[in-house]
């Protein structure tokens, strides 16, 4: 197929081609980005808790009472909630994966640092390794006679006695990464204020409640420390049985304490749903918005191409009647197709690396992959031939005859 | 004329109801795309107390021992410094703030409690928001300082326990103490709920939840501590408190204050009052560092949040990308329909039409596609109003067409139409009429 002769005609209809053109860059540039933000929060969604999600139950209650026995309801409500059938773990615990209410605290490697390395969530009670199903890929789980109580600490924090606070600490892999790259973090310390805390276990991954940046998702502590906040995590036998037994926990906790009020109960999976239901709907909008530019900007790539062919119907005659074959006028079309879509995904591609520059610096967007470019070229060449098949169709079927006509 | 012009666009939007209507929907679906989440972005950066906002101010200290001046002082007050500042009585009107969580019932029915918010501010709160009362009003300076036992309700709150009725004087049971309700608030929906906005600058972007309903409940401030003693929450601590939830002499931040300051030179002096008040803090030995103070306006404080979501915002900037493209796809269809009708313009050329007069009957019909499309796109504004309300985010419910924005929605169209229309119009008078003829 000779381009020249469709060369020299794009160029005596500069306007009608540089809509073109311009109408699939910058659908190429917003659809490669939108595509890219979408797989982004497909891969936020996605994100690995480290815990055993779809055995998890988690029930939070309001108002034990400002009771002196505080401690002693706890210990009756996990031994009473550990006797139902199907329950294999019980924890009480300050926070939950995609709770979104989070307890955190600044971390120092040196206690004369006067700026926080990093902030790291902390997770307290009793049993949580076992209740939240953490995989320890290190070191150990904390011992029953390393946990103190929630308000002994408190106040020997503020009686600055050393003595009250807890001595050794579990992180996550991540966590032990970003402070000792390439180290072993097993007996290193980390401060806490004042206090040093010996690192006894890794686990592989447990996300923190409430994510403000991706980038520190799995920053968390588990502290050897037993409180009684009315927050307890259930680890069920079998996935099955998960909704029976959150039902039977409620009752047991109401029959234990008719006075309390239930302020939240579900199962950690319908947590996760709720934690990225925006993501959720943005990548929704953003799929409709992709949808809706393809099917506009092939819809002007139709009526662009049908404009065209009617303007040419006697060229097409005359070509038809000096012994052109249908099949050269269907191919001229697809080639002109395929001539302006390639200009429009070229400069469409540096159209997208500059949104992508701009997202970035507004929207901590990371570098858009290299392998969107050629994805969303083939894309679009595809969607512009699908388009431009029913005018040059259309074209191919002008008769000869139409060159004598009116001359 | 121009009813003949009329007359002939829609003579030639009949003739090819393809392209029209291809032409229509590129419109009306860039439209509302736009419109949607310009309502949406219209309503969460407005002004939340249009005429008063510039009056009303955010004061800042840092009573932080172990930072330094070239930080941004914390979000919120500790209690020390939001009680001093506000004890001056220095501006026109002031009032802390600080929520808490609480078991909420009514004594009298005997229905199971529920988990309510509770707002303790000072009386000023209410005059200096302009705060609506449906029955009943606000409690008096002389209650905050004998930290009384009332409180006003919302009118969601009225709803739910009485009915909708007067509840003025009957009791409510806030936690374990009995409380007399003084006011009645009609229907309030601040958005967002500029009062309690702090911390946006630590969300990342995800700051929808700023636009949440106010409190259920509202206490003078002293009563509110006394009633929930031990479930207030801090901002930060700068170390462990000595009793969680009980903040008054514990190293946090959790209040904030306003103030009320009516004219510029009170806004000069209150400023400099602030800078003297850490500097004297600072002399006591509270303050290791005095010259971190602030005092931003609301809306000032507001931007300094980052109020409106970065979703948000990224989706307006992704309409009006949309709307850009549905512009150059009509531009094309536009010039494909003039130009077929070359011939046509040709004689009408011929017989004397003039230039400005092509030009002006087609930018008619592009007007009509316009309007055609604006009113399509205000339908499919408010069906994309209607999905935004169905998201589970806190200012669903606020996302509604109000008047400027429906204006907005034609102002937009026909001006899309217009910009779509002046290029195919200009090559569509340019058509030199002999050669049309000739060829007819």
């Amino acid at each position: 197929m000779d381009i020249l002769p469709i060369l020299s005609t794009l160029r005596r209809h500069k306007i009608t081609a540089f809509l073109v053109i311009i109408e699939i860059a910058l659908t190429c540039a917003i659809v490669c980005n939108a595509v890219f933000i979408i797989n982004q929060r497909l891969d936020r969604m996605n994100m690995a808790s480290g815990v055993d999600e779809h055995r998890l139950l988690h029930v939070a209650l309001a108002d034990i009472g400002a009771s002196k026995d505080q401690k002693a309801r706890m210990l009756e409500d996990v031994a009473a909630l550990r006797q139902l059938p199907g329950v294999k773990e019980v924890a009480s615990l300050n926070e939950v994966p995609f709770g979104n209410s989070s307890w955190n605290s600044g971390i120092k490697l040196d206690p004369k640092q006067r700026v926080s390395t990093l902030n790291a969530t902390t997770y307290y009670g009793e049993n949580v390794v076992n209740a939240l199903g953490l995989q320890l890929i290190a070191g150990r789980d904390l011992r029953p006679e390393e946990y103190m109580d929630f308000d002994d600490v408190v106040r020997g924090a503020a009686a600055k006695d050393a003595k009250a606070i807890p001595k050794f600490v579990i992180i996550t892999q991540n966590l032990a990464n970003r402070l000792w790259p390439g180290q072993q973090a097993l007996g290193k310390q980390i401060w806490l204020s004042e206090y040093p805390l010996t690192v006894v276990g890794i686990v592989k991954e447990l996300v923190r409640p409430s994510i403000w940046d991706d980038a520190a998702k799995s920053y968390s502590m588990i502290f050897p420390i037993r409180l009684a906040q009315g927050q307890y995590v259930i680890r069920t036998n079998t996935p099955q049985d998960r909704e029976r037994v959150l039902a039977a926990a409620v009752a047991k906790l109401k029959e234990i304490n008719p006075h309390r009020v239930v302020l939240k109960k579900h199962i950690l999976d319908d947590m996760r749903h709720e934690f990225f239901q925006n993501d959720r709907a943005m990548a929704g909008l953003l799929v409709g918005v992709c949808i809706a530019l393809l099917v506009v900007t092939a819809l002007g790539i139709v009526g662009l191409g049908s404009f065209w062919v009617a303007q040419r119907r006697r060229q097409i005659g005359v070509r038809r009647a000096l012994g052109a074959t249908r099949r050269n006028i269907l191919h001229y079309f697809q080639t002109e197709n395929f001539l302006l879509a390639t200009i429009g995904i070229v400069v469409g591609m540096v159209l997208a690396y500059g949104i992508n520059l701009l997202l970035m610096v507004h929207y901590e967007l990371p570098r858009l992959p290299m392998i969107y470019f050629p994805v969303g070229a083939l894309s679009l060449w595809v969607i512009g031939q699908l388009a431009v098949l029913g005018p040059a169709m259309r074209a191919a079927a002008v008769p000869p005859v139409v060159a004598t006509r009116s001359v | 004329m121009f009813a003949y012009y009329l007359d002939l666009a829609f003579l030639s939007l009949r003739r090819n109801m393809m392209l029209t209507a291809l032409m229509v929907l590129a419109i009306a679906v860039g439209i509302g795309a736009s419109m949607t989440t310009l309502t949406v972005t219209h309503l969460l950066s407005g002004d939340p107390l249009p005429g008063r906002s510039q009056h009303i101010y955010y004061p800042q200290v840092d009573a932080e021992p172990k930072r330094s001046d070239d930080k941004e002082p914390y979000d919120k007050l500790d209690y020390q410094s939001a009680v001093d500042l506000w004890s001056a009585h220095r501006a026109d009107r002031q009032a802390i703030v600080v929520d808490s969580r609480l078991k909420l019932s009514d004594p009298a029915s005997g229905a199971p409690p529920i988990m309510s918010m509770m707002l303790s501010t000072t009386a000023d709160f209410f005059p200096m928001f302009d705060v609506p009362f449906q029955y009943g009003g606000a409690w008096s300076a002389q209650d905050d300082a004998s930290r009384a036992r009332v409180a006003v309700i919302t009118a969601d709150l009225n709803q739910k326990l009485f009915g909708g009725a007067n509840s003025v004087g009957r009791t409510l049971r806030l936690r374990n103490s009995d409380v007399r309700i003084v006011g009645v608030l009609k229907p309030w929906r601040p958005s967002p709920q500029f009062y309690m906005v702090a911390g946006g600058r630590f969300s990342n972007g995800d700051t929808a939840d700023f636009y949440g309903k106010p409190e259920d409940v509202i206490t003078p401030f002293f009563t509110g501590l006394d009633i929930n003693d031990g479930s207030f929450w801090q901002f930060t601590c700068w170390s462990l408190p000595a009793r969680t939830g009980h903040l008054q002499d514990a190293p946090c931040v959790w209040l904030g204050l306003w103030v009320q300051l009516d004219s510029a030179a009170k806004a000069a002096d209150y400023r400099r009052f602030v800078a003297d008040y850490a500097a004297q803090q600072k002399t006591l030995g509270r303050f290791t560092h005095a010259g971190n103070t602030r005092m931003r306006s609301l809306m000032e404080w507001l931007d300094f949040n980052g109020v409106v979501p970065s979703d948000v915002r990224l989706q307006t900037w992704l309409s009006f990308a949309f709307l850009t493209i549905c512009l150059f796809n009509t531009v094309g269809l536009l010039l494909a329909k003039f130009l077929r009708r070359s011939g046509e313009i040709g004689v009408r050329r011929a017989l004397g039409a003039s230039r400005a007069a092509v030009f002006a009957q087609c930018m008619v019909e592009s007007v009509v596609i316009g309007l055609i499309g604006g009113l399509c796109g205000l339908l499919l504004t408010l069906l994309g109003l209607w999905l935004v309300r169905q998201q589970p985010v806190a200012y669903a419910d606020l996302a509604r067409l109000d008047v400027p924005m429906f204006l907005l929605t034609f102002v937009l169209a026909v001006g899309a139409s217009v910009l779509a229309g002046v290029l195919p119009a200009w090559r569509a008078c340019r058509v030199a009429p002999a050669w049309q003829l000739k060829t007819l």
